[in-house]
């Protein structure tokens, strides 16, 4: 029996998913459109990692997440206006349009934050786990990382402290194939869920685009941990649809992948995928997907839309960051 | 008062601060065998939960020492040398110096990273900088200086209890000399400086260790009828510039000690205030007195010739006095 397993939390799975996709495709047709003033990452075909884990979470578990963190933010229960707000750069935004993208962090909600330095996030979730270890109230911190992290020293250095002491922390490596422009497979030696085995700390490698074995697997590591077993390491294996950042084609000269390896993976998608599951099932009726799809792309949207022209921050906010100032 | 040495001073300090918070907690490189001495006794008296010694993982210990505070303990991070500093960078300039305002104040990270750094024992190259000026120029971050027993008391203490970061960069050579520290609950704020000599003909700026290599040459130019105001920051960053100001505005001349290298030294920094604020007080041109740019050499000879002695601070007190005022 795995957590989320009864038509109703099947379900929740599938709006999570959707609701990430819905918020990404918002956030590709603005940059397209020069809405946006920064870079975007988008976690387009990856939306079942971020789900399948945070719905193992509550708000009292911590999460620390990457440069392509939105999809976290959302299945750890942040706020789609807020969101957007931020990401506009405006002073409605969860940060107060002070972090954007790359940084949006709901402390309330146990997110710590999207983090624009690859591996970034591996101590400070090492760090929160301790906190949590301290605390004894069986929370647990979850880092979120991708491939190119796992050519990081500091995921080494975070393996070695969480096996010493058993810290309630899950290392969730999201290998999308990609450490940014190249291939992983050119710079990433070995298998990465294997990296724990010489620390003693319990690994798996399973299909990211799977949600239902996501869930199973954070689960287990999410029971394991708040019960004193200490850290497990879950290799998702997922594709990244858009490139490394919107809009890269403008300013790269050669492609570093082929289109039919990314309609191989479109095919694999882990949302099509589940809800066609669903349906076979019986735990959704057949057309709930599509009509789940507009229901939600129309609540992003209305989301974006009501906070697109909100004021900026005001210049004078700043002064409120500086040290001394309370 | 009662008589110290430095690195008693700091201990007591944080016996102090561990009492008084039970959320505070020491994690660093040999804090239970301090090879220093400012840690000593902690282990046993606070336990293996709140004194942790850590690998020798610089990126991860800061990483962590961030990542505990932002969910929730007060976190003294311990480096040992302050050349360790640099291993630990990421956490601390991109990570610890940024998440206040990315966050837009949800974060606010309670968390000290103490080292001790500085010349004078042949730790050569790699163990002998005094790296203050790099951490404050991250904006993010306090960098307190004590000079001396009464101050490294008084700092670290507001250190702990400071919801910012700080950097607590004690002096290597000088942890066994000798100080008064007021009896009772002793604190000294963060961006305070402090006027150790008052005097009328120049003024001296020194930090750390380089506050006694100041008052040497003071005692040694006063023979002379020279008299001499010394101001030490005690915080390198932010400065209290009013009292240097102030100083400067009194006596006309600046001459500014500082052990670090030239092309790094607090010296641009004061310089650069006298110069906006103070500059039709001069009399003379500003005269630093720093270390080469250059890594810090061993033999003993070579060292002394490298970081700024008594002499040298007298040579340039002199060369103050020689210009002419226009």
């Amino acid at each position: 029996m795995i957590p989320n397993s009864t038509a109703a939390g099947s379900l929740d799975l599938l709006r999570t998913m959707l609701t990430i996709r819905k918020a990404e495709e918002r956030l590709a047709g603005d940059f397209k459109a020069g809405l946006l003033p920064g870079p975007v990452h988008l976690y387009i075909g990856q939306e079942a990692v971020a789900t399948g884990v945070c719905a193992q979470l509550d708000d009292c578990d911590w999460i620390t997440s990457t440069h392509r963190g939105h999809g976290h933010f959302l299945a750890k229960g942040g706020d789609p206006k807020a969101m957007f707000a931020e990401i506009y750069g405006r002073s409605t935004g969860i940060c107060g349009g002070f972090g954007g993208s790359m940084h949006v962090a709901d402390v309330s909600k146990g997110i710590l934050g999207a983090n624009g330095i690859v591996g970034g996030g591996v101590a400070l979730a090492a760090g929160a786990a301790l906190a949590a270890q301290l605390d004894g109230e069986g929370h647990v911190g979850v880092c979120f990382f991708g491939d190119g992290a796992a050519a990081q020293g500091v995921l080494g250095e975070a393996l070695n402290i969480a096996a010493l002491w058993k810290l309630p922390l899950i290392l969730v490596c999201e290998n999308n194939g990609f450490s940014e422009f190249s291939p992983s497979s050119s710079v990433i030696a070995g298998d990465i869920f294997r990296r724990a085995e010489p620390y003693g700390i319990q690994s798996v490698r399973i299909d990211g685009n799977d949600i239902e074995a996501v869930a199973e697997a954070a689960g287990a590591a999410v029971e394991r941990a708040r019960n004193g077993g200490g850290c497990t390491l879950i290799e998702a294996l997922t594709y990244r649809i858009h490139g490394h950042v919107e809009g890269e084609n403008a300013f790269l000269k050669t492609r570093y992948r082929e289109d039919e390896e990314v309609d191989s993976w479109r095919l694999k998608d882990p949302i099509s995928r589940y809800g066609r599951l669903l349906e076979e099932r019986g735990d959704i009726a057949v057309g709930k997907l599509s009509e789940l799809e507009e229901s939600i792309g129309k609540m992003i949207n209305d989301a974006a839309d009501a906070v697109a022209d909100d004021p900026y921050p005001d210049s004078a906010s700043l002064d409120r960051h500086e040290l001394g100032a309370s | 008062m009662t008589r110290k040495r430095l690195i008693h001073a700091i201990n007591d300090a944080l016996v102090e601060e561990m009492e008084r918070d039970e959320r505070v907690i020491l994690i660093g490189e040999d804090v239970g065998a301090s090879i220093f001495g400012d840690t000593r006794g902690l282990l046993a008296r606070f336990g293996p939960d709140r004194v942790r010694d850590m690998p020798i993982s610089e990126a991860l210990m800061s990483g962590m020492a961030v990542g505990a505070s932002a969910a929730g303990y007060r976190v003294v991070c311990h480096l040992m040398y302050a050349n360790f500093i640099y291993t630990a960078f990421d956490a601390i300039a991109n990570q610890a110096a940024r998440l206040r305002l990315m966050t837009n104040g949800q974060i606010r990270l309670p968390v000290v990273f103490m080292a001790a750094g500085g010349g004078g024992r042949s730790n050569a190259g790699q163990h002998s900088d005094y790296p203050h000026m790099p951490v404050a120029s991250l904006g993010g971050v306090y960098v307190a200086t004590p000079s001396c027993s009464a101050d490294a008391k008084g700092l670290l203490k507001t250190a702990i209890r400071t919801d910012d970061p700080v950097f607590f960069l004690q002096p290597t050579s000088r942890g066994g000399e000798m100080g008064d520290i007021p009896d009772g609950e002793h604190i000294v704020p963060l961006v305070s400086a402090k006027v150790l000599r008052s005097g009328d003909d120049v003024t001296i700026v020194a930090v750390g260790a380089m506050v006694r290599v100041a008052s040497r040459a003071a005692e040694a130019l006063a023979e002379d009828g020279i008299s001499v105001e010394i101001v030490d920051p005690r915080t390198s960053y932010p400065l209290d510039q009013d009292t240097i100001i102030g100083s400067v505005r009194k006596t006309g001349r600046l001459v500014i000690v500082d052990e670090a290298r030239s092309a790094g030294s607090i010296a641009n920094q004061v310089a650069a205030l006298v110069a906006e604020k103070a500059f039709s007080s001069l009399k003379a041109p500003i005269v630093p007195v720093t270390t080469r740019d250059l890594a810090i050499a061993y033999a003993p000879p070579l060292e002394k010739a490298m970081i700024p002695d008594a002499d040298r601070v007298v040579d340039a007190v002199r060369m103050t006095l020689r210009e002419i005022a226009p």
